[in-house]
């Protein structure tokens, strides 16, 4: 499904990502860990389209074509969806206007009837309820004074309602409480599925007892410097990070 | 102040911003009266006589022109305008066959205002909206009139008020703005044409939405158009005026008046759909909209609300005020103001507290793209006796590309220390992490920045009656991407 082979990508003039290569077949979970600073957000910017990098070397092929020329919309059409690390605020916007024009667009795309504020909201509001949020959230301005796991909770109501084939989801668990965090988890769960797939950037090995992973990599200094199965996510936890670095 | 966000002016912004189109941008091929060119005390008795108006009328037209003559023109405002030769233009057109009534109008000019929207036959009226037509001019028909009649509202052009409420126009003309107020008032008062009249009376909640459509359509025609508002004690009513003219490369003068007064426990909510033809991407062409607008709460527990949507014209200039005269009154100012390419707007609002208690809000959005210059000036004037008085003034102005300008100017008087005022002000950059955040849901840019700037806009949208805040959002959308209608 989704290919990285050798990437290079620089941020004003600083490598960041110095030759990454990750391949995620569909239906897999893989899991990212790595220290702060590591790169791991900035892959993820990258995969879904954001101009700010240059990218000196390698390609990302989504199911075997290269789609380092497609616009961020474009990604997102073809089913590549990205929860934010650090959700973004847009006043006066709400989020059930957002989210249905969002989902029109990607309708639209596909030659699909956009779909009616009715029809809409009643898809919403059942996605709304899986996630155990209040319905007051699909009425307030787009993550405007929502609280940190709101907005995370959102990603994933979003999420839900794109229904995307390929996720990933920035450090989703990071300001959940323990509840929200198996709820978030319930929601990943009930999207997976043969013909999707996920890349889960994380800290805590925690979430990785919920989503459990098919692959860990660990991501230091924009390179994967080991892989294996979900116990690696454990040894990272007491070991730490140092002895992975040469 | 909100976090400055980069804007990432790349091509297809600037595309995008470059390719808007005006829809409304043909004209209409009707025989028209046009007076010679140029302004001269002849040219008023003229337009006064063609009305066949009253003495007292021309009187205080003759008066107003005499004062103008007088007067300079104002250089305050953060505007570059070319010098205006007011002998270069027409002061009076209208169509040759003067309509009696809908079966008599231009089948040419019906269409007109079918294409802009506005049916004015009565099986393709707008329902729950009543239209004064206003065509370069004159007044053309009034929509609903004998239906809002049966309770006493009175809603027709102005000349024909001045024919059959001659009492009631006289009693108020000319009292919430003297004719000499400033220079483009004195001219408006010297050389109106039409516009329209309202007076509700005692008590009477308007049921429908009364609205104003004007068209210029005459070339090298300034438009002079005059309204009157009036409410009476306890009544309500939703006044909503439209404006488009045709794409021409010389600009065009339009000089308008408004008035507004409210009685005791009445209510106004005035609001302004602006879409005048802006220019071209060069600057070329396009209305130089001067316009005064007040509204005096002379009644206690008064309310006069003005809300504009500005998105046209090459030069706007205006500022509707409210004078809050009666105990309790209050006073609203809701605005969003839009320049693209070479727009330039100066506008804003006064709210002059004399009565105890009153209460102001002002919600100012700025819009600036392309080479657009965007200015908010206010005044908050608090009287010695306005005990009480309250203001709350928000001015956020959005900048899309690095060309454009947004300023704000807010000027605060107050004689009475009891006065409590609270400003905001924020400028940002539309983010280009929002966009991006919206490009990855699946918007294109262009759907993105709408969403963006609609949003922002949201709480002034939110004060126009439900028919026309669609209207808004589509117009604002227009305005910025360029995508042809
Ligand atoms: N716009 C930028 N300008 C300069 N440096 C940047 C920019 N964006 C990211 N970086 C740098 O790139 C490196 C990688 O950042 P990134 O956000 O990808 O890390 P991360 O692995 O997601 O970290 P965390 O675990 O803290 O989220 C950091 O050193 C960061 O400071
Ligand atoms: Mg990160």
């Amino acid at each position: 499904m989704l290919e990285i082979i050798d990437l290079h990508a620089n941020i004003e003039d600083k490598e960041i990502l110095k030759g990454l290569t990750l391949k995620i077949n569909k239906g897999e979970v893989h899991s990212i860990m790595g220290p702060n600073g590591s790169g791991k957000s900035t892959l993820a910017s990258i995969l879904a389209g954001k101009e700010d990098y240059e990218i000196t070397k390698g390609d990302i092929l989504f199911n075997g074509e290269s789609i380092m020329e497609m616009a961020p919309e474009e990604r997102a059409q073809e089913g590549i969806f990205l929860a934010f690390q650090y959700p973004i605020e847009i006043p006066g916007v709400t989020n059930s206007y957002f989210l249905r024009e969002a989902l029109n667009s990607i309708r639209k795309s596909k030659g699909d009837k956009p779909l009616k504020p009715v029809e809409f909201v009643k898809i919403a509001k059942e996605k709304i309820k899986d996630l155990k949020m209040d319905e007051s959230l699909l009425n307030r301005s787009l993550n405007e004074g929502f609280s940190g796991g709101e907005k995370k909770r959102n990603e994933i109501l979003q999420m839900s309602i794109l229904n995307p084939c390929m996720s990933i989801l920035d450090e989703t668990d990071s300001g959940l409480d323990i509840d929200a965090l198996q709820i978030v988890a319930n929601g990943v769960n009930a999207n997976r599925g043969d013909d999707k797939s996920f890349l889960v950037i994380t800290h805590y090995q925690r979430l990785l007892n919920y989503i459990v992973p098919d692959f860990v990599h660990v991501l230091i200094e924009g390179r994967i410097v080991k892989s294996g199965d979900k116990s690696l996510a454990l040894e990272l936890e007491s070991k730490g990070y140092s002895w992975l670095e040469n | 102040m909100r976090e400055e966000l980069k804007i990432d002016n790349d091509q297809a912004t600037k595309e995008m911003l470059e390719s808007e189109e005006y829809k409304y941008g043909f004209t209409t091929d009707v025989d028209q009266e046009i007076f010679p060119k140029g302004l001269n005390e002849d040219i008023v008795r003229k337009i006064s006589a063609k009305k066949n108006e009253p003495k007292w009328l021309l009187d205080f037209r003759l008066n107003a022109y005499k004062r103008w003559l007088r007067m300079e023109d104002p250089d305050w405002a953060k505007l570059n305008i070319d010098k205006i030769d007011y002998n270069e233009m027409s002061y009076y057109a209208s169509p040759k066959k003067a309509p009696d009534s809908l079966d008599d109008i231009d089948p040419e000019i019906l269409e007109t205002y079918d294409k802009l929207g506005i049916p004015l036959e009565e099986q393709k009226m707008l329902e729950g909206v009543a239209v004064d037509a206003v065509f370069d001019s004159v007044s053309l028909v009034t929509t609903f009139k004998d239906k809002l009649a049966e309770l006493g509202i009175i809603f027709c052009s102005f000349s024909e008020a001045v024919k059959d409420h001659e009492a009631l126009v006289k009693k108020y003309l000319g009292k919430v703005i003297p004719a000499n107020d400033n220079y483009f008032a004195a001219l408006n008062a010297a050389v109106f044409t039409d516009g329209s009249f309202v007076y509700v009376p005692k008590g009477v909640r308007c049921p429908m939405e009364l609205s104003t459509y004007f068209r210029i359509n005459a070339e090298n025609t300034g438009q002079f158009e005059r309204t009157l508002i009036i409410a009476d004690e306890g009544s309500y009513v939703s006044y909503l005026e439209g404006c488009t003219a045709p794409k021409r490369s010389e600009s065009q003068l339009h000089a308008a008046c408004v008035e507004l007064l409210a009685h005791d426990d009445a209510t106004i909510k005035y609001s302004t759909i602006q879409n005048w033809y802006p220019g071209d991407k060069n600057g070329k062409g396009g209305i130089y909209n001067f316009v005064t607008k007040r509204g005096n709460c002379v009644g206690k527990n008064s309310r006069i609300s003005w809300t504009q949507v500005e998105t046209g014209s090459a030069i706007t200039w205006k500022y509707p005020s409210c004078i809050l005269t009666g105990d309790n009154s209050v006073g609203e100012f809701y605005s969003v103001a839009l320049t693209n390419n070479w727009q330039q707007a100066d506008t804003g609002t006064k709210m002059i507290h004399l009565g105890k208690n009153t209460k102001s809000t002002i919600v100012s959005k700025g819009i600036s793209a392309g080479q657009g210059q965007n200015t908010y000036r206010g005044l908050v004037k608090v009287g010695e006796n306005a005990k009480d008085a309250r203001n709350y003034t928000q001015c956020d102005s959005i900048l899309i590309g690095d060309k454009c300008g947004a300023h704000t100017f807010p000027y605060i008087e107050i004689k009475n220390p009891s006065a409590k005022l609270e400003h905001e002000a924020t400028t940002s950059k539309v983010g280009e992490d929002q966009i991006f955040y919206c490009q990855q849901r699946g918007m294109n840019e262009e759907d993105a920045l709408s969403l963006i700037v609609n949003g922002f806009c949201k709480e002034v949208f939110k004060e126009l009656p439900f028919e026309f805040a669609v209207e808004a959002e589509r117009l604002l959308s227009v305005s910025l991407e360029g995508s042809v209608g």
